[in-house]
């Protein structure tokens, strides 16, 4: 049993693990998951996939040479490709240097930075829009400021329809993914191993290129597969700011689900989607077992510094300079916007304040025409968070177990094969699940079409993989001789769990469920779809708002959207404070 | 070295706790279509599935609750093709009893795929023929709004320019780089005025027409939030542009919704003939519903005074029954189009995947 190197180790804890009615327990840790993809993803897309293809014409065959002998499905797939490769690249870019900050240095207000940066991931895309707009449009802040410096007649940045509003607004939603997730693991690298490359003469870029950076890859290809998914099925952001020009898939899916009703081809898209996303899962599920070692995880007491030197300090500063400009400088646009009152006069300039106001909160919490369907913005709150705890208590309940079952025996075929399935919900088109619900919960037990259960539901199958891929890393990295230490001196494998797992990854559990919660509080698709009028989302109701003519009503979508964020930090630095079993301490 | 914890069982709890809300959700999601056979003194329930953007006032819900010992259930399910597309496919087992807001564009969809059942209802006599459209009469109208060409008033004042009176004028040199449309794949107000131009140049000639709007420097975006908050310049957003498509009925939301009390619009819309579309929304009894005589009641009452006159200020569309009356605010504020383009529904449903595909050809490329 003795192991020389960690990589070693691995094979024969997975020997020791297979030799035994373990794997059997292990195997078991997945019943849970399994039956809620079962019952809640397969069921409902198995269900619209099979009505979808019983309306074609023909042979069924024919969507399928439809959709691949079609030159615009072609480009559409090519753009969508081309458009996530390149937001994931830039992603990256930046958020790799924040992860840096976060994960090797100690400093005051570093939790309210990881929430303000971490609050775009949650808003509306028609807000976000407006929350450049009022920045970048033809009107906002930095044009006409840019007209008056130099005497122009014509604004000199052209953001709305461009390819660029796309990269960019991908980059601001998605930022915080990488900061998180690296961020976390990179905290508990153990400085130690650099400073021995640079005793044994490597610089600070070797150092950083040939240690870090192979300790680091693992959970930097994890970010970088989240975020690309993300950015492969992105609908709103093409739709609003990339305009009629670019389309994805997504987007082609909801064309020709509700503009044409054509569900063959829309369920074609579906699954072309679909192979897509599992392709990428199963390179994926490749790469990290093949990139993945055991390592000392150390306490963020160990790894992390002050801020002392001035060097430090001024790389800090820069850095967050650059992810306070960048993620937060349009929230701050939008939230000042909503105590702005507007000249009466629409004048030759944008945003001429007259002064500030409170009107738009006020006016948020009266039901001026007696509306049968007004909800006060309390209420609104409350069911958010309400919805969002329940789809953190799900998504952690059957993420752990699953997280764990695939982090203790990354190598049986079993988990190879579960692995990226697990992962396919984030890859599938909102509208065609959304219709998926609608034809298979159909009748007793099941109805649940109009149920509000259907919302963390929904939620929870987005959130899942979060919550999986923030944990397996962290729980793969666990030296192995630490569980056989354990079991060997009697322990069971549910006290393994709770005394050695648990407490070591009780950060990525904090992210994890920060992942959670925060996909729930800003989901709009689904919820839309499913939505009870009496008990709307924060989404929702902004979304009622703004799509109504009359400055009030956007102003109170502008409120309201100031209000989410503001529940969204609140409920993030709440998770911060929530501490597992002492981790800092282990 | 490892602390003991207590957090496992805090999530046990909750296990239960949730597990008991699941199991009280479930069933109390289902008995909707067992309560009807229930005692009569427990009020029926009728569920009515419609679009986000409907609206109604409490008191003239309640009013028909009283009146027939009935609760009424609304299920908003998503824009109008969505609602649409689910009500189709939860046919045969439907979601709902009744269905609202089915429009003209979207209306032959629904016949189509016969998710409504007739019914003539007695108040049809008080609508004009013009509204019906369907002639078996599964699809009742309820209300009808227009979209129209909405202009920035002081933009035209300043200027010393006259606003555009008909769509030929959107191509002259002194409107250049003033529009912006939505894109007709997209957005119901952007396919009603692609409608607006078939029916007022004809399938043959209109695309000639957007092919000069685009050499005429016209904008095309993806949906109305973007045209009217982000681009259009009498808007809250303050965009760049002073005429926009969107609805006869805005110019009176931006007074009953203005910021600061306003005498007068800050836009108006342009409504002389043939330059707006029709939207007519529509109701129908859904097929396989648990409640016919209920349902029917619901179908009066949505035709009848009360609820049409509270259709405007709720909706901000018009209702088609000729007793109902408009309110005196909102009349003061909005012009009504006599004459609107027309495509019928048929040749919608015939052609809408033609056209939009020539459109996107024509005009995005």
């Amino acid at each position: 049993m003795a192991a020389g190197v960690d990589r070693d180790s691995v094979e024969v804890n997975s020997k020791f693990l297979t030799s035994s009615y373990k794997k059997y327990a292990l195997h078991a840790l997945w019943l849970a998951p399994l039956a809620f993809l079962g019952l809640f993803y397969f069921y409902p897309m198995g269900s619209i996939l099979e009505i979808s293809f019983s309306r074609t014409e023909g042979s069924q065959a024919a969507p399928f040479i439809q959709a691949l002998a079609s030159e615009r499905v072609r480009r559409v797939l090519g753009f969508t490709f081309f458009q996530a490769s390149l937001s994931t690249a830039l992603t990256l870019l930046v958020g790799l240097p924040g992860a840096y900050l976060l994960a090797r240095y100690d400093f005051r207000g570093k939790s309210l930075l990881r929430a303000l940066t971490g609050i775009a991931f949650v808003l509306p895309t028609l807000v976000v829009a407006a929350a450049f707009n009022a920045m970048l449009g033809p009107r906002g802040w930095v044009n006409v400021g840019l007209m008056e410096l130099f005497d122009l007649t014509q604004p000199p940045i052209q953001f709305i329809n461009t390819f660029s509003a796309i990269l960019i607004a991908h980059v601001f939603y998605n930022t915080t993914i990488v900061l998180r997730m690296v961020g976390d693991y990179w905290s508990h690298i153990d400085p130690r191993m650099g400073q021995a490359a640079q005793v044994l003469g490597a610089n600070r870029l070797q150092t950083l290129l040939r240690v870090i950076l192979p300790l680091l890859m693992p959970v930097i290809i994890t970010a970088a597969l989240l975020v690309f998914i993300f950015n492969f099925t992105s609908f709103g952001v093409i739709l609003v700011l990339g305009g009629p020009r670019f389309a994805t898939l997504e987007v082609e899916i909801f064309y020709q689900t509700v503009s044409l009703f054509n569900l063959p081809l829309a369920a074609t898209l579906s699954i072309l989607q679909l192979a897509c996303t599992l392709i990428l899962m199963v390179i994926y599920t490749r790469l990290s077992a093949k990139l993945t070692r055991p390592l000392s995880l150390r306490p963020r007491k160990f790894t992390q510094r002050k801020l002392t030197s001035w060097r430090s300090r001024l790389l800090a500063a820069l850095l967050v300079i650059m992810l306070l400009g960048m993620l937060t400088a349009p929230l701050i646009a939008l939230a000042a916007r909503s105590f702005t009152r507007l000249d009466p006069e629409p004048g030759q300039h944008a945003f001429f304040a007259s002064g500030l106001t409170l009107d738009f909160y006020k006016e948020l919490t009266t039901n001026r025409r007696g509306s049968l369907f007004y909800v006060s913005p309390l209420t609104a709150i409350a069911v958010s968070i309400g919805y969002a705890a329940a789809t953190v208590f799900l998504a952690l309940a059957l993420g752990l177990p699953a997280a764990w079952a695939l982090a203790r025996n990354s190598n049986s075929k079993f988990n190879r094969f579960i692995d990226p399935i697990i992962m396919l919900p984030l890859g599938t088109s909102a509208v065609t699940l959304g219709l998926g619900f609608i034809v298979a919960f159909n009748r007793p037990p099941l109805d649940l079409r109009a149920s509000i259960l259907l919302i963390p539901l929904a939620h929870t199958l987005v959130a899942l993989p979060f919550v999986v891929r923030s944990l397996t890393p962290s729980l793969r990295s666990i030296r192995p001789r630490l569980r056989q230490a354990a079991q060997v001196m009697g322990a069971s494998p549910m006290q393994v769990f709770r005394h050695i797992d648990l407490p070591m990854v009780g950060r990525a559990l904090l992210v994890a469920a920060t992942f959670a919660f925060t996909i729930s509080l800003g989901e709009f698709g689904a919820t839309a779809l499913i939505a009870r009028p009496e008990y709307p989302t924060i989404p929702i109701m902004i979304y009622r708002f703004i799509s109504q003519p009359g400055a009030l009503n956007y102003g109170q979508a502008l409120a309201l959207s100031t209000i989410l964020m503001a529940a969204t930090a609140a409920g993030m630095l709440a998770i911060e404070r929530f501490r597992i079993a002492d981790v800092g301490e282990f | 070295m490892i602390r003991n914890m207590v957090l496992l069982k805090i999530p046990t709890g909750m296990l239960v706790f949730f597990t008991a809300f699941f199991i009280a959700a479930c069933t109390s999601s289902t008995p909707d279509s067992t309560a009807e056979i229930s005692t009569p003194s427990e009020p029926y329930t009728l569920t009515v599935m419609t679009h986000d953007s409907f609206s109604v006032s409490e008191g003239v819900v309640a009013a028909f609750e009283n009146e027939y010992n009935a609760e009424i259930r609304f299920l908003k399910s998503g824009d109008t093709g969505t609602a649409l597309n689910k009500a189709i496919l939860s046919k045969g087992n439907p979601l709902a009893d009744v269905f609202y807001g089915v429009d003209n564009t979207f209306l032959s969809r629904a016949l189509d795929e016969d998710i409504f059942e007739p019914y003539d209802s007695p108040l049809l006599a008080d609508i004009d023929d013009g509204f019906e459209l369907d002639q078996q009469k599964r699809a009742l109208p309820v209300d009808y709004g227009d979209v129209c060409l909405n202009y920035e008033i002081s933009y035209f004042v300043d200027q010393g320019i006259e606003p555009p009176q008909t769509l030929e004028n959107l191509l002259e040199p002194m409107y250049k780089g003033l529009l912006v449309v939505q894109n007709p794949a997209t957005s119901s107000p952007g396919l009603a005025f692609m409608f607006t131009t078939i029916g007022h140049f004809g399938e043959d000639d209109y695309l000639d027409y957007w092919k000069g709007l685009v050499e005429n420097n016209a904008l095309i975006v993806n949906d109305w939030e973007t045209a009217y908050y982000t681009e259009f310049s009498a808007s809250a957003g303050r965009g760049p542009r002073p005429i926009v498509v969107s609805y006869n009925s805005s110019p009176a939301f931006e007074v009953i919704y203005a910021e600061t009390p306003l005498d007068e619009p800050p836009t108006a819309a342009v409504v002389s003939d043939g330059t707006c579309f029709r939207q007519i929304e529509f109701v129908g009894i859904l097929k396989g519903g648990q409640n016919r005589e209920l349902a029917e009641k619901w179908v009066d009452f949505m035709l009848s005074p009360i609820f049409q006159e509270d259709i405007p200020m709720q909706m901000f569309v018009f209702p088609v029954n000729s007793q109902a009356q408009l309110d005196n605010a909102f009349i003061e504020y909005l012009t009504i189009p006599t004459k609107t383009a027309f495509v019928s529904p048929e040749k919608i449903a015939a052609n809408r995947e033609k056209w939009l595909q020539e459109w996107t050809e024509t005009v995005l490329r």
